[in-house]
């Protein structure tokens, strides 16, 4: 793992970009890590474009600028894809994760010219068959850990189940809803 | 004892003042400080505090409230940014005039206009001179660490001012980071007990304030207060090295970062501290001698500690993230520069307005001004003195 | 050291004063000699003197101290001679001098 590795989310108001880039924090800071995550803050409108952001490293980062040129990026939505530059500074070594039912090949050209991997995760699909209903930030979530490796998958798994224990004590459904999505996203991430 | 955890600024300023568990909280929503008072609110709520939370109609009574609640001898806490301390305006002076320690949580943000809901420091900055304490924060450990150090600060019989935590509004109060937090029971002694010597309830003695002051009583009163602040410095210090006993993070009037052997440097405040000491690490890294001083305390204003760390400078750029409109400088470049002017051999000085309004900056904004530091120290030509930063140009880069 | 209201003057040094102005006792504004702003003078008549006491509430200075039932002379230290009393006593028992020098 680099010194630090910066990620960059991309969603919609209302989709949870916000609050997977804060779980993504929290699960690095339960593996040992420092982390930053913080949302870039406007107007809050359901369906407007959001961006998040996390540095996570194993000494603290100082920098509170917002991030420009990322090791990964995560799009919650791919219509995002038409209206935002999301490959922009991103690093050609780094990679980019959408959430989409197409595959890598399919969207690279939508993606500016960009060489660097591009991986996809039909989130909606595992969201709707695990969970009954669309929450596509467990997916991206779960995508952005395999991808990342800034969590070592197992830990991944073990710290997203005690964390639901512990929130959704009272819904069993709830927890082994989101533990399957979970699952089911880290081994159907594919790459490009 | 530490606790590893991780929370976002205003988390932490809310959990600093649920283990000092104060008499009376009162406070009125703005972002970016709103989420202060309801974490807040829900300690009360669930009983983790014995705090009496008074939800206000406006920002003039949480500041009212509060300095009734510490007139009566109780302690009070408030949270608050931008156009919600504006209109605290009055209050706050005669917050600080009354000499009642009362202790706010300011999350920066730009005081409008456009309306703009983002970080810069012209709330607090406006208020410079309203005679509060003001101690700034890098960081979500720094806000909590300055929050709990206030109280002792404030309180004490040589100061007896009001004090303002500031911290970045979203960039450190809604970002979530690492923070160690201190135990409860250590915190709790750390603060301990408000006991003033009078105050309203006291039956035995009952005390009036805030009478009307006509000329032959009113110089005398502000003279007081002058003094009051003078004796602050002090006491931040003291109090500083009883907290760095107990949690081990060392705190001055300001930090001087990679100063020592330093030719060129800036001074700033709050959290694009963070980003420019990347900036210094990289730099020596090259092997170019940069160092920074992020300002910690600016009322007091730690004048000749400041001139003494910046005499051995050749240029210093001074950071202002705020305006002040004088036409020649922000806030924070006319104090430098004013201590600046006892030295036999002074720095040459230039001052850059940044990051209004949540205008971002960063690493490498900052090694463009290293940069013409250098190019003024080769040169002693300083140029424009007075320049913005991070704005769109007519002929520049989009 | 606390201290009383009547021990701060015009004369006191900035060291000497309470904090902030402070006033640490109740009732320090009868400290206070309104009495030589005057420059006409109630003088009590008391064989006239019924004590109906109808002088006393009209008095907008309390400076007509009772004791026992009966009115006193008049509280000088704060009468400001606005000359109430002299006009409403309905038995002349209060006339209204000027001030001598």
């Amino acid at each position: 793992m680099k010194d630090v590795v910066e990620i960059r989310w991309h969603g919609r108001g209302g989709q949870g970009a916000k609050t997977a880039c804060l779980l993504l924090a929290e699960v690095a800071f339960n593996s040992g890590m420092y982390v930053q995550g913080f949302p870039e803050y406007g107007p809050e409108r359901m369906g407007a474009p959001i961006t998040a952001y996390n540095r996570i490293s194993r000494e603290r980062c100082s920098v509170h600028s917002n991030i420009y040129s990322p090791n990964f990026v995560v799009v919650v939505d791919e219509t995002l894809l038409k209206a935002v530059d999301v490959t922009n500074g991103l690093k050609e070594d780094g990679a980019i994760i959408i959430n989409s039912e197409k595959t890598p090949e399919e969207l690279r050209p939508l993606l500016r010219g960009y060489q660097g991997k591009v991986y996809t995760i039909d989130a909606r699909k595992i969201s709707e068959e695990a969970m009954g209903r669309y929450f596509p930030n467990t997916p991206m979530l779960a995508a952005a850990v395999k991808v990342s490796n800034v969590v070592d998958s197992d830990h991944f798994i073990r710290d997203m189940e005690a964390s639901f224990r512990h929130k959704f004590a009272s819904k069993p459904h709830v927890i082994d809803g989101n533990m399957r999505a979970i699952r089911q996203s880290l081994e159907e991430v594919c790459a490009g | 004892m530490t606790i590893r955890n991780r929370l976002s600024g205003n988390e932490a300023i809310a959990y600093a003042m649920k283990q000092i568990n104060p008499d009376v909280m009162g406070a009125f929503p703005i972002t970016p400080s709103t989420e202060i008072p309801q974490y807040f609110s829900t300690y009360v709520a669930n009983g983790e505090v014995d705090t009496e939370f008074v939800a206000v109609e406006s920002e003039h009574s949480a500041m009212t409230t509060c300095m009734a609640a510490q007139a009566a001898g109780g302690r009070a806490v408030t949270a608050t940014s931008s156009a919600g301390m504006a209109l605290m305006w009055e209050m706050l002076y005669v917050a600080a005039s009354s000499r009642l320690p009362v202790t706010m949580a300011l999350v920066n943000r730009a005081l409008t206009g456009p309306i703009n809901i983002n970080c810069d420091h012209s709330d607090s900055m406006g208020a410079r001179d309203s005679g509060w304490i003001q101690l700034y924060s890098e960081t979500n450990q720094e806000a909590y660490d300055n929050f709990i150090q206030a109280m002792p600060i404030g309180e004490s019989d040589e100061v007896r001012l009001p004090v303002m935590v500031c911290q970045d509004g979203f960039i450190t109060s809604h970002a979530v980071e690492n923070i160690e937090l201190l135990d409860d029971g250590d915190v709790k002694r750390f603060v301990g007990e408000y006991a003033p010597e009078n105050y309203l309830l006291k039956k035995e003695n009952p005390l009036a304030i805030g009478p009307y002051d006509i000329s032959n009583y009113y110089m005398e009163h502000k003279k007081q207060q002058a003094e009051a602040m003078k004796n602050a410095k002090a006491v931040i210090l003291s109090v500083a090295k009883q907290f760095e006993e107990l949690s081990g993070r060392s705190y001055g009037l300001f930090e001087a970062y990679e100063m020592e052997d330093a030719e060129v440097a800036l001074v700033l405040i709050g959290s694009s501290a963070g980003t420019a000491k990347e900036t210094v690490r990289r730099m020596r890294g090259e092997g170019k001698k940069v160092g920074l001083v992020k300002i910690r305390v600016f009322r007091p204003f730690p004048m000749e500690e400041l001139a003494e760390t910046l005499s051995k400078v050749s240029a210093v750029a001074v950071m202002d993230k705020a305006e002040s409109f004088s036409a020649c400088g922000g806030p924070l470049f006319a104090e430098v520069r004013s201590a600046l002017y006892d030295l036999e051999r002074r720095p040459k000085a230039i001052n850059y307005v940044y990051g209004l309004g949540g205008r971002d900056i960063c690493v490498e904004d900052f090694a463009m001004i290293y940069g013409q530091l250098f190019e003024i120290a080769k040169t002693g030509e300083t140029g424009p003195v007075y320049r913005h930063i991070g704005q769109r140009e007519l002929g520049g880069d989009r | 050291m606390i201290k009383k209201a009547g021990e701060i003057s015009e004369l006191t040094p900035w060291q000497e004063m309470t904090i902030g102005g402070e006033i640490y006792e109740g009732g320090t504004s009868s400290l206070v000699n309104t009495g030589d702003w005057r420059t006409m003078t109630p003088v009590f008549h008391e064989e006239k003197c019924t004590h109906c006491m109808y002088c006393v509430p009209y008095c907008p200075d309390s400076s007509i101290p009772v004791q026992d039932g009966k009115r006193l002379d008049f509280d000088f230290m704060h009468c400001k001679g606005c000359g109430i009393c002299y006009k409403v006593c309905p038995f002349h028992a209060i006339s209204f001098v000027k001030e001598g020098v």
